[in-house]
């Protein structure tokens, strides 16, 4: 039986009736059309479709929409403020973080949290924190350098809700 | 033949132009596609890994909700056989249907499909299809197929051997008897599973006659050719995207059943198809890569001069060959086995087995990686068994800088190098020197300490036609580009490469915008399309995008160039040799406030009011551009590993990469390209291993069994670089993607046997897994302390 749901995604509040057994990432892909959110496996170990659920880095496989009934959900599409890239996004650009980009969202958002709890991540605290995103382009080195960078430049981050 | 001028973005830490829709979650991936009454593939696949299909009864599945259609083999069979592009002599290629018509091959073939409205429709309709089953034995292990009484798994071939290929260069016989010492040693390079971070997808569409195809490929004209003659549509009425492509290392370098299955399906039903793998459904049906083994004998003088090398290869191949599956085992392995070295004689044969198990194809490196662990690991027995410092080894034996174009005794012509040069920066980076006193220190901590090298050398820029002809690739080697100046002076570029991370945007922008005097913003590069590209473009595997297709894309810029020249010249009233170009102005040396703006000189061309006599409207240029030989990019790595003696576990405590790939476009592209490859290499060293039981069930089908590394399990890299420039293009390019993946395993591996030498450990195969060397170090009998 369909249930009603209501989730904040990206600041804006969406209505739905949806399967109990719909995943969190199938209601972003294929009801809001949100792409930028990847599936790259299915067992929880890829990290690509990781999304911000009230402030946390959250596998979006690993939960159910109707679990995410009341919450507020940042993906990839949300994190620039007026036209305006996050930090983190910029950084994976300048510190060239990014090679086929399927990974990327996802470790971006896993970065995005990082930095809201560790302003100041060393770099084995960086390898822990996105050890369970996946990437097999990069080798990892330019994500952690990026998320360096990003970190360094945590002043300028606004718009992203922490929840301590 | 002349590097280009006053270069000003090649050699530039360009930012990549891709970046901005990957970033912000606005690039469009193959699954990504929603189509208005798009229906839903899923595949039915063997549990057996060699059955017979005695019957697919569809009945059921065909009545459950939302299903469309359920197809058995035999109704899918007029898509016709999958391609195979290798043609060496005497190959037994078996037939090769998308969905398996009489027998299973491995666990995973594909035996029925089932379209319905959703996927998960389609999903639940595929466990109501009925296939009876008759289990016959099964064999995964290659030398075990060849024994007598194997199961053979095609049985119309009477044999498992797909193809023996053999090639023998000096005096072989000579060698061996001339030899002071012989080291014997048996590798084994063992199956990996690619794991490119995006699943393969595929979605098709029918709009009147036309078919348009989206997949996950790195070869959208191959494709493109091969759904037109296997569903028999017209050529121009097939169009093939590679939209955003999330990685592929080889493993979306193929004709896949589905590429066939999913437009014969949507022609059939006149509706949108869709199929996206899932992830342990892509970990049996998409292809493996490596499951090689090698004995080695290597014939050497006692002062470590190098004589001689034989090897007998067993490759496995899977149940089925895929496209170029042969060629990673033959072709690209086996002439270049010789590595940096100058070896007078060498012995090769392989031997290309078919199993009940996953097809084997291009994994990045494909046959190189396999090439340099062979002869990397073998240079590390022999010094150990003459006592010899493995650098002092390497040096001794290597190609010396003066030698070249060198000609190897596998009649290879190396194009340019200086090893030494590399391997000296690399001990200079990675302080060798220092190595001793940094191992006393780590085992005074109680953990073994160990160094490796590997002076890798590779083959790229696949590859001169006529060599591709003679070695048996059953297509031309070249690379197309095609640059249109629109009338209002945009650059639009199409190359006939197929990038899926490797930035080709950028780099080829930067290569244009030298040409053209105009930013690498200005210049829009176009890929993956079939639709208005040239009429063929080979594709990106091998390393040979930028030393093959930047170089078709250059010469296409120069044949611009030229024309802007002589038109400048014209308007300008000056001689042609004194155009310049830069900063958006074509102008006089030496006068530039007599100058045109690059568009204003374009749209002279469009106008076509005042061209010269003889001067063809437009500014359009297609090149085919078939290189002279192949480039040989090389370096040297250096690995320092611990190892923890309780638990077995490594971890690389340094690592330093020297790499020469003659000129780097973009040097910030290059470091992320080994920075990628080295952990691949990694990840074969010490992690990854796709094992089947004997029944031919994987065991290590899912991301929760298969051990990709993650950012925990790897360190930061040192790297640094020598730059030979290639003489065989006008850019002196080589190629850079598979380098990391080819240097770094035996480095990695040559560490840790060192670290254990101390213990009488002389080898051990790869993952290095703490289970592994716990054993080993637990079995070892401690042979002398260390002094």
């Amino acid at each position: 039986m369909p249930r009603a749901i209501s989730i904040t995604v990206n600041g804006t509040k969406h209505s739905s009736e949806v399967e109990p057994s719909l995943l969190l990432v199938e209601y972003l892909r294929e009801k809001l059309l949100l792409t930028g959110t990847h599936v790259g496996c299915d067992t929880s170990q890829c990290g690509a479709c990781t999304v911000l659920v009230d402030g946390q880095a959250t596998k979006a496989c690993t939960v159910l929409a109707v679990q995410a009934d009341g919450t507020a959900v940042t993906t990839v599409e949300g994190l620039a403020t007026d036209g305006v890239l996050h930090p983190v996004q910029r950084a994976f650009q300048t510190q060239h973080a990014t090679q086929c980009g399927f990974c990327t969202p996802g470790m971006i958002i896993t970065a995005v949290d990082l930095i809201a709890r560790n302003r100041k991540p060393t770099e084995a605290e960086i390898r822990h924190a996105i050890k369970g995103n996946l990437c097999r382009c990069t080798g990892y080195q330019n994500i952690v350098r990026a998320i360096e960078a990003a970190a360094a430049e945590t002043q300028a981050v606004t718009g992203v809700e922490v929840r301590r | 033949m002349t590097i280009t001028e006053h270069p000003k973005y090649i050699g530039m830490r360009v930012m990549r132009k891709e970046d901005p829709r990957l970033i912000t979650g606005t690039a469009t991936y193959t699954d990504d596609i929603v189509l208005p009454d798009m229906v839903h593939l899923y595949f039915v696949r063997s549990p057996h890994a060699h059955a017979r299909i005695k019957r697919v009864d569809t009945a059921k599945a065909k009545k459950a909700p939302g299903v469309v259609a359920v197809l058995s083999g035999a109704d899918a069979a007029a898509t016709g056989t999958l391609p195979l592009f290798v043609n060496v002599p005497g190959i037994k290629q078996s037939k090769h249907f998308p969905i398996a018509t009489d027998k299973a091959r491995y666990a995973g073939d594909a035996v029925a499909v089932v379209v319905a409205d959703s996927h998960g429709a389609a999903r639940a309709a595929a466990a109501l299809v009925d296939v009876e089953y008759e289990p016959l034995p099964v064999v995964v292990d290659a030398e075990q197929a060849l024994a007598p009484g194997a199961p053979i798994i095609h049985p119309e071939l009477g044999t498992n051997l797909a193809c023996t290929y053999p090639f023998k260069g000096g005096d072989i016989e000579k060698a061996f008897a001339d030899a002071e010492v012989v080291v014997k040693q048996r590798l084994v390079n063992q199956r990996l599973i690619p794991n490119a971070m995006e699943p393969r997808s595929v979605v098709a569409k029918i709009d009147g006659n036309e078919l348009t195809l989206w997949s996950t490929t790195q070869i959208p004209h191959f494709v493109q050719l091969f759904v037109a003659i296997n569903l028999g549509i017209p050529q121009n009425h097939v169009r093939v995207i590679a939209p955003e492509v999330g990685g592929g290392f080889g493993s979306k370098l193929n004709v896949y059943a589905e590429e066939l299955v999913v437009p014969f399906l949507a022609k059939q039903l006149g509706r949108p198809v869709k199929w996206t793998e899932e992830r342990r459904e892509g970990y049996l049906s998409t292809t493996h890569g490596r499951d090689m083994v090698h004995d080695v004998e290597l014939a050497a003088k006692r002062d470590g001069t190098i004589l001689g090398l034989r090897a007998r290869t067993v490759a496995n191949m899977g149940g089925y060959l895929q496209a170029f599956a042969p060629v990673s085992a033959t072709i690209l392995h086996v002439f270049i086995v010789p590595g940096a070295y100058h070896l007078p004689a060498y012995d090769v044969e392989v031997k290309a087995v078919y199993t009940n198990t996953t097809p084997i194809d291009a994994y990045r490196g494909a046959g190189r990686p396999e090439a340099a662990y062979l002869i990397e690991r073998m240079m590390d027995r022999l010094a150990d068994e003459i006592g010899m410092d493995p650098a002092e080894l390497r040096r001794k034996n290597f190609v010396k800088p003066d030698a070249f174009p060198y000609t190897t005794v596998s009649t290879l012509v190396y194009d340019s190098g200086d090893y030494a040069k590399a391997l000296d920066k690399a001990l200079e980076r990675s302080d060798y020197k220092g190595f001793a006193a940094r191992r006393d220190e780590t085992e005074r901590r109680g953990r073994y300490r160990g160094i490796g090298l590997s002076s890798y050398v590779e083959i790229c820029g696949l590859a001169p036609s006529k060599a591709n002809a003679a070695l048996g690739i059953g297509w031309g080697g070249y690379e197309s580009a095609r640059i249109r100046v629109n009338p209002l002076g945009t650059v639009q570029v199409w190359t006939g490469t197929s990038p899926h991370g490797q930035g080709h945007e950028t780099s080829w922008s930067q290569i244009v915008a030298d040409q053209f005097g105009i930013k690498p913003d200005d210049i829009e590069v176009l890929h993956g399309d079939t639709l208005e590209s040239p009429g063929m473009g080979v594709g990106t595997f091998g390393s040979r995008s930028l030393a093959v297709g930047g170089i078709a894309v250059h010469k296409a810029a120069q044949r611009i160039r030229e024309k802007l020249i002589l038109l400048a010249a014209h308007l300008l009233e000056a001689s042609p040799d004194d155009i310049v170009f830069e900063g958006g102005k074509l102008f006089v040396k030496g006068v530039p406030e007599r100058s045109k703006a690059f568009g204003e000189v374009v749209f002279q061309l469009y106008l076509a009011a005042n061209l010269p006599d003889g001067m063809e409207p437009g500014l359009e240029a297609i090149v085919y551009h078939d290189p002279e030989n192949f480039t040989y990019p090389f370096g040297t790595h250096v690995c320092e590993v611990e190892i923890d003696p309780e638990t077995g576990a490594v971890e690389i405590a340094r690592y330093t990469a020297v790499d020469d790939c003659g000129v780097q476009i973009n040097p910030m592209i290059v470091e992320g390209q080994l920075h990628g490859g080295i952990v691949q290499a990694i990840g074969q060293a010490l992690y990854e291993a796709a094992v089947y039981d004997d029944n031919g069930q994987l065991l290590t089908g899912s991301m929760m069994d298969y051990h990709v590394p993650t950012a925990g399990d790897v360190p930061s890299f040192t790297l640094d670089h020598t730059v030979t420039p290639s003489p065989v293009n006008p850019l002196g390019v080589k190629g850079i993607g598979e380098a990391g993946t080819i240097g770094a395993a035996p480095a990695v591996v040559n560490a840790v046997v060192d670290a254990l030498s101390t213990l009488g450990i002389k080898h051990l195969d790869m993952p290095l897994t703490p289970e592994r060397l716990w054993r080993a170090i637990s079995e070892a009998k401690p042979m002398e302390v260390r002094s």
